[in-house]
C-alpha cells in the first residue's frame, strides 16, 4: 500500500520535472520561430543597395532603407544625450542618499516612469515638443525616447553604485580626495560596467520602439539630418509596410526587421562582453 | 528646400510618385506621411505641416472655426471600389441597397439569394462576409459613407457620412493600404479602397449599379464622366451617387489643403513660392502619371479653376506665383 | 564630513574646491528632483488636456461603450474590455512558461550551461522590438487562427483579442519568469531540506513549501508582467482588429485603449475627440502606475525580509 503511493509520488515527481523541462524550452519556440522567420525572409532584401538607397515609390522594385537606419541612429543618439547625464546623476544621488525623503519618491518617480506606456510618452512628447515647436521632428522623437530611456539609466546606475563596498568610498575620503572626486573619479569608475549595461539596455529598447514616434518623429520619405525636420525611422518602416498590400515592401519590411534584431542582438552582446571585461571585481 | 504635407491615403500611390520625380527634377524634397485626411486636416489647422491631403473637403463650418482661410487644391480624381477576396476570384455585380445592407451587417452570407440574383454567373460559396472598414480618420471613409448616406435612409440615420464612423460591424485597418492588406490575405473578406490599390495588388472590383441603373466599372473613364458636374470656384464638390449615365458612383476628388496667406508661421517667402509651383506642376505637368496609376486626370474645367486658386495663394499680399 | 586640502591662506568658502562640491551636490540633488518634476508634469499634462472630456462626459465616460465622432459621443468601454480581456488573457498563457522556466532556473538547475542558455534565451524575448512581435504575428500567427476558426466553423477572421492576447503573452513571459525566478532561488535551503528530511519527493517540495513561500515575489512578478501588458500598442494594433465596439468573446475583434489612441490620435480633429483619447491615455497611465506600484512594493517589502 504505501509503495503503491510511494510509486504514486515518484511518478508524479518525475512528471513534474518533466512538465517544467518542457514547458521551458517550450518557451523558446516563439523566439526561434520569429528569428528564423525574419532571417529567412529577410537575407533576401539584405545587400548594399539595400543600406544606402532611398525607399522607391508605391509598387515600384528596388530602393532600400538607408533614410530609415539613419532616422533611428539620430533618434538614439538625440535620446541619449540628454537622458544619460541626468540619469546617471540623479542615480548617483538615489545610491548616496538613501535615507532622504527625496530619494523615496524619487525612486517612486523613476518605477512608475518606466512602466509608463510608450504611447503615453508619445502623446507627452507630443503636448510638449511638436505644438510649441509647431511641428515634427527628430527632436520631439528624440525627447519621446529619451524620456523613456531615463528611469533605466537612473536604476542602472543606483543598483551598481550601490554594490561598489563603502570602504572603496572610505578609503579615497580618507586620503582627503574631496567628495565629489571620489564618486566621480573612483566610484564612477568603478561601476563603468553597470552604468554601461545601463546604457547599452535601455537603447536597444528605446531603439526598437514605434509608439512614441508616430507622432513626434513622423517620418521621412527622404533623407533628413535636420533635427528640427520630421524623420524616419526603422521600426515605423516596418510598421507601415508590413500592415500594407505590397509584397515588394513586405519584403522591404522583413529586412529592416533583420537589420533592426541584428542591431538589438548586437547590442546584447556588446553588453555581455561589457560585463565581463570592465567589470570591477570586490 | 524641404516641405511637409500629411494626409489622404487615397492619393498616395500617385503622390509617391510625383514627389519622386518632382524631387529628382527640382531637388525639392517633398515629404508626404500618408496618415489619413482626418490627420491632413487636423495637422493643417495645428499649423504643424505645409499642406494637408484630404478626399473630404472641409465644411462651412470648419472653415469658419480655422484660424485663417484655406484653400481647396484639386489634385485628381479616384474612384472607390468595392474589392474581395474570394475563391476563383469572380467579378461581382452590387447594387447600392446590397452594398448598404451588408455594411449594416443585415447580408452576411456571401451565397445570400440577392448576391446570387444579380451574379447568376458566379458559383458564390457559402462563406461569411467580413466586412472591413478604415480604422484612420479617412477620407475614402468619407465619400463612401457619404455615398451611402444617399443611397440608403437607413444607413443615414444609423451611422450617417464622416471621416470616422461608429460601423455596425467589421474589423478595421489603418490606411487604405492597411485595408487592402488585410482584404487581400483574408478569404471572404470585402471592403472599400481607392481603386489603385486594389488594381496593384491584382484584387478583382464589383461593377456598381449607379443612379442610371446601369452596371458600371470603375476606372479613370467612368470617374471622369461622373466628375462632369458644375464645378463651384472653390471646387468643394461631392460626386458620389452621380446621374451621368456611364458615370462610376463612387468617385471623388482629391485635394491639397493650404492656407492662402502663407506667412503665417513666418516661414520664408520662399518656402511658399516653392510650395505654389510644386502645386501648380501636380496640376499640370504632374497629371501625366495619374492615369497609369489608375487615377483620373483633372479635366480642363477644373485646371482652369484650379489654376485661379494656385494664383491666389498669396505671401504677405503678393501672388506666390510670378 | 570630508577632508579638504586647502592650500595655505585660502578661505575655506572660496576655494574652488568647496565651489565644486557644492555645485556636484546641487546637481545630482537636481537630478533626482527633476525626475519627480517629470512625473508629475506628465500627470498633469494628461488631466488637463482631459478636462472637455471629463467635463462632457464626466463618469459615464467608463460605462459607455458608443465611440462615435460623428455625433461626438465617447465612452471608453469597449477599450477597457478590450484591453483587460487581452492582458489578462495573456497573463493567463503565459503563466505555465514562466512559472515553468523561473523553476527551471531557481530549483533545478541554478547552474551551468542549460541554466545560462534559457536566462540569455528569456532576455532575448524580452529585448525583441515589440513592432517585430506584431509583424510576424500578422503573417504567422493570424493564418493559424484563421485555419483554427475555420476547423471549429466559427468566423475566420483570424485578427481579434486571441490573436492579440497570444502574442502578448509570448511578450511578457519574461518579466513574470525572472521575478519569479529570483524568488525561488532565494527560498531558504533550510525550509526545504526539513520538507526533504520527512521524505517529500523534488515536486512535493516545490509545489507545497518553494511556491508558497515564493508566493509574494510570483505575484509581483505577474503584476510586472500585467504592467507591461496593459501598456503594449504596436503588436496589439497590428492583431486585434481594430474594431471600437465591444468585442462579444475571444474571437471578436476589438480595440485596446493603446492601440485606439495610436489609430486615432494624429487625425482627431474635434477637440472632444482629441480630449478623450488624452483622457483614455490619463486612465492608461494611472492603471499601469498603481499596478507597477503594487508590484514594486511586494518586492521591496520580500528583499527586506530576505
Amino acid at each position: 500500500m504505501a509503495l503503491h503511493r510511494l510509486r504514486l509520488r515518484i511518478w508524479k515527481d518525475r512528471g513534474f520535472k518533466a512538465i517544467v523541462i518542457l514547458f521551458s524550452f517550450l518557451s523558446i519556440v516563439p523566439l526561434l520561430l520569429i528569428l528564423f522567420y525574419i532571417i529567412k525572409n529577410g537575407i533576401l532584401s539584405i545587400s548594399w543597395e539595400f543600406f544606402v538607397e532611398l525607399p522607391r515609390p508605391v509598387g515600384e522594385k528596388g530602393g532600400g532603407i538607408s533614410n530609415a537606419i539613419v532616422g533611428s541612429l539620430l533618434l538614439v543618439i538625440i535620446a541619449g544625450l540628454p537622458s544619460i547625464p541626468l540619469g546617471i546623476a540623479a542615480g548617483i544621488y538615489l545610491s548616496e542618499n538613501k535615507k532622504s525623503r527625496i530619494t523615496y519618491w524619487s525612486g517612486l518617480a523613476v518605477d512608475v516612469l518606466q512602466g509608463t506606456p510608450s504611447i503615453v510618452i508619445g502623446i507627452i512628447a507630443y503636448l510638449w515638443v511638436v505644438v510649441p515647436m509647431g511641428g515634427f521632428s527628430a527632436f520631439a522623437g528624440g525627447i519621446a525616447l529619451g524620456i523613456m530611456m531615463l528611469p533605466m539609466i537612473v536604476k542602472a546606475t543606483e543598483e551598481t553604485l550601490s554594490l561598489i563596498p563603502g570602504s572603496l568610498k572610505e578609503a579615497s575620503l580618507a586620503l582627503g580626495v574631496p567628495y565629489y572626486r571620489t564618486i566621480l573619479r573612483v566610484i564612477l569608475p568603478a561601476g563603468v560596467s553597470g552604468i554601461m549595461t545601463g546604457v547599452l539596455i535601455s537603447t536597444a529598447r528605446v531603439a526598437g520602439e514605434t509608439a512614441p514616434l508616430l507622432f513626434t518623429a513622423f517620418g521621412n520619405a527622404f533623407m533628413n539630418w535636420n533635427l528640427t525636420n520630421p524623420v524616419h525611422s526603422l521600426p515605423l518602416l516596418i510598421y507601415n509596410y508590413a500592415t500594407s498590400p505590397y509584397p515588394e515592401w513586405h519584403r522591404v519590411a522583413w529586412g529592416a526587421s533583420c537589420v533592426l534584431v541584428v542591431f538589438v542582438l548586437t547590442l546584447n552582446l556588446v553588453m555581455r562582453t561589457v560585463i565581463r571585461r570592465w567589470k570591477v571585481q570586490f | 528646400m524641404d516641405l511637409l504635407g500629411a494626409g489622404a491615403t487615397f492619393p498616395y500611390p500617385l503622390y509617391s510618385k510625383m514627389f519622386y520625380v518632382y524631387w529628382q527634377k527640382t531637388g525639392v524634397k517633398i515629404n508626404y506621411q500618408a496618415i489619413g485626411s482626418g490627420g491632413g486636416q487636423r495637422q493643417l489647422l495645428n499649423m504643424t505641416v505645409d499642406f494637408g491631403g484630404t478626399d473630404a473637403f472641409m465644411s462651412a463650418e470648419a472653415l469658419e472655426k480655422a484660424p485663417a482661410k484655406i484653400l481647396h487644391i484639386p489634385t485628381c480624381l479616384g474612384a472607390i471600389v468595392l474589392t474581395y477576396t474570394l475563391p476563383g476570384n469572380p467579378r461581382l455585380r452590387l447594387t447600392p441597397s446590397l452594398i448598404s445592407d451588408i455594411f449594416l451587417g443585415k447580408v452576411t452570407k456571401w451565397n445570400d439569394k440577392r448576391i446570387t440574383d444579380i451574379n447568376p454567373n458566379e458559383n458564390l460559396p457559402d462563406m461569411n462576409i467580413m466586412v472591413v472598414h478604415r480604422s484612420d480618420g479617412s477620407g475614402t471613409t468619407f465619400v463612401f459613407t457619404d455615398y451611402l448616406s444617399k443611397v440608403s435612409k437607413e444607413w443615414e440615420k444609423k451611422v450617417g457620412r464622416g471621416k470616422a464612423v461608429n460601423w455596425p460591424v467589421g474589423l478595421g485597418s489603418k490606411g487604405n493600404t492597411g485595408v487592402a492588406g488585410f482584404i487581400k490575405y483574408s478569404p471572404g473578406a470585402i471592403g472599400y479602397v481607392e481603386l489603385g490599390y486594389a488594381v496593384l495588388n491584382r484584387m478583382p472590383v464589383a461593377a456598381i449599379q449607379n443612379k442610371a441603373m446601369r452596371f458600371i466599372n470603375p476606372g479613370a473613364t467612368s470617374t471622369s464622366i461622373a466628375a462632369r458636374v458644375f464645378l463651384p470656384d472653390d471646387t468643394r464638390i461631392s460626386i458620389t451617387n452621380t446621374k451621368a449615365i456611364e458615370g462610376y458612383p463612387i468617385a471623388g476628388f482629391t485635394w491639397i489643403l493650404v492656407f492662402e496667406e502663407q506667412a503665417y508661421r513666418g516661414g520664408p517667402e520662399k518656402k511658399a513660392k516653392a510650395l505654389a509651383k510644386a502645386l501648380w506642376w501636380m496640376t499640370h505637368e504632374g497629371q501625366k502619371y495619374a492615369e497609369p496609376l489608375h487615377y483620373a486626370p483633372l479635366s480642363p474645367e477644373a485646371i482652369i479653376k484650379t489654376e485661379k486658386i494656385i494664383k491666389s495663394i498669396t505671401y504677405n499680399g503678393h501672388s506666390c506665383l510670378e | 564630513m570630508d577632508t579638504l586640502v586647502l592650500s595655505k591662506g585660502k578661505m575655506l568658502s572660496t576655494h574652488p574646491g568647496v565651489r565644486a562640491e557644492a555645485t556636484f551636490q546641487k546637481t545630482i540633488f537636481l537630478s533626482a528632483l527633476a525626475i519627480i518634476v517629470l512625473l508629475v508634469a506628465i500627470f498633469l499634462s494628461l488631466l488637463i488636456h482631459s478636462v472637455p472630456s471629463l467635463k462632457a462626459f464626466g463618469l459615464s465616460f467608463f460605462f459607455s461603450k458608443t465611440w462615435d465622432p460623428v455625433s461626438a459621443t465617447f465612452g471608453v468601454l469597449p477599450f477597457l474590455v478590450g484591453t483587460l480581456l487581452t492582458s489578462f488573457l495573456a497573463l493567463l498563457i503565459c503563466l505555465p512558461f514562466s512559472l515553468a522556466i523561473s523553476i527551471f532556473i531557481g530549483e533545478y538547475f541554478k547552474k551551468g550551461a542549460l541554466s545560462s542558455f534559457l536566462k540569455t534565451v528569456t532576455e532575448l524575448l524580452a529585448g525583441i522590438p515589440s513592432i517585430i512581435y506584431g509583424f510576424w504575428a500578422l503573417f504567422v500567427l493570424v493564418p493559424i487562427v484563421r485555419n483554427f476558426q475555420t476547423k471549429i466553423g466559427i468566423f475566420p477572421y483570424g485578427v481579434g483579442i486571441l490573436t492579440a492576447s497570444m502574442i502578448l503573452s509570448v511578450m511578457i513571459i519574461p518579466y513574470a519568469a525572472s521575478i519569479a525566478r529570483e524568488v525561488i532561488s532565494l527560498v531558504p535551503s533550510d525550509v526545504k531540506e526539513a520538507a526533504y528530511s520527512l521524505g517529500s519527493t523534488r515536486q512535493e517540495v516545490i509545489t507545497k513549501v518553494v511556491l508558497p513561500y515564493a508566493r509574494s515575489g510570483i505575484v509581483a512578478g505577474i503584476l510586472l508582467a500585467l504592467g507591461r501588458a496593459l501598456g503594449e500598442t504596436m503588436a496589439v494594433t497590428m492583431v486585434i482588429g481594430n474594431s471600437n465596439r465591444l468585442p462579444k468573446g475571444f474571437f471578436s475583434p476589438g480595440n485596446s485603449m493603446a492601440s485606439v489612441i495610436a489609430n486615432e490620435f494624429t487625425e482627431a480633429t474635434a477637440s472632444l475627440h482629441i480630449s478623450s483619447l488624452i483622457e483614455i491615455a490619463l486612465l492608461l497611465f494611472l492603471v499601469t502606475m498603481i499596478i507597477n506600484i503594487i508590484g514594486k512594493y511586494i518586492i521591496k517589502k520580500i528583499s527586506v525580509e530576505a
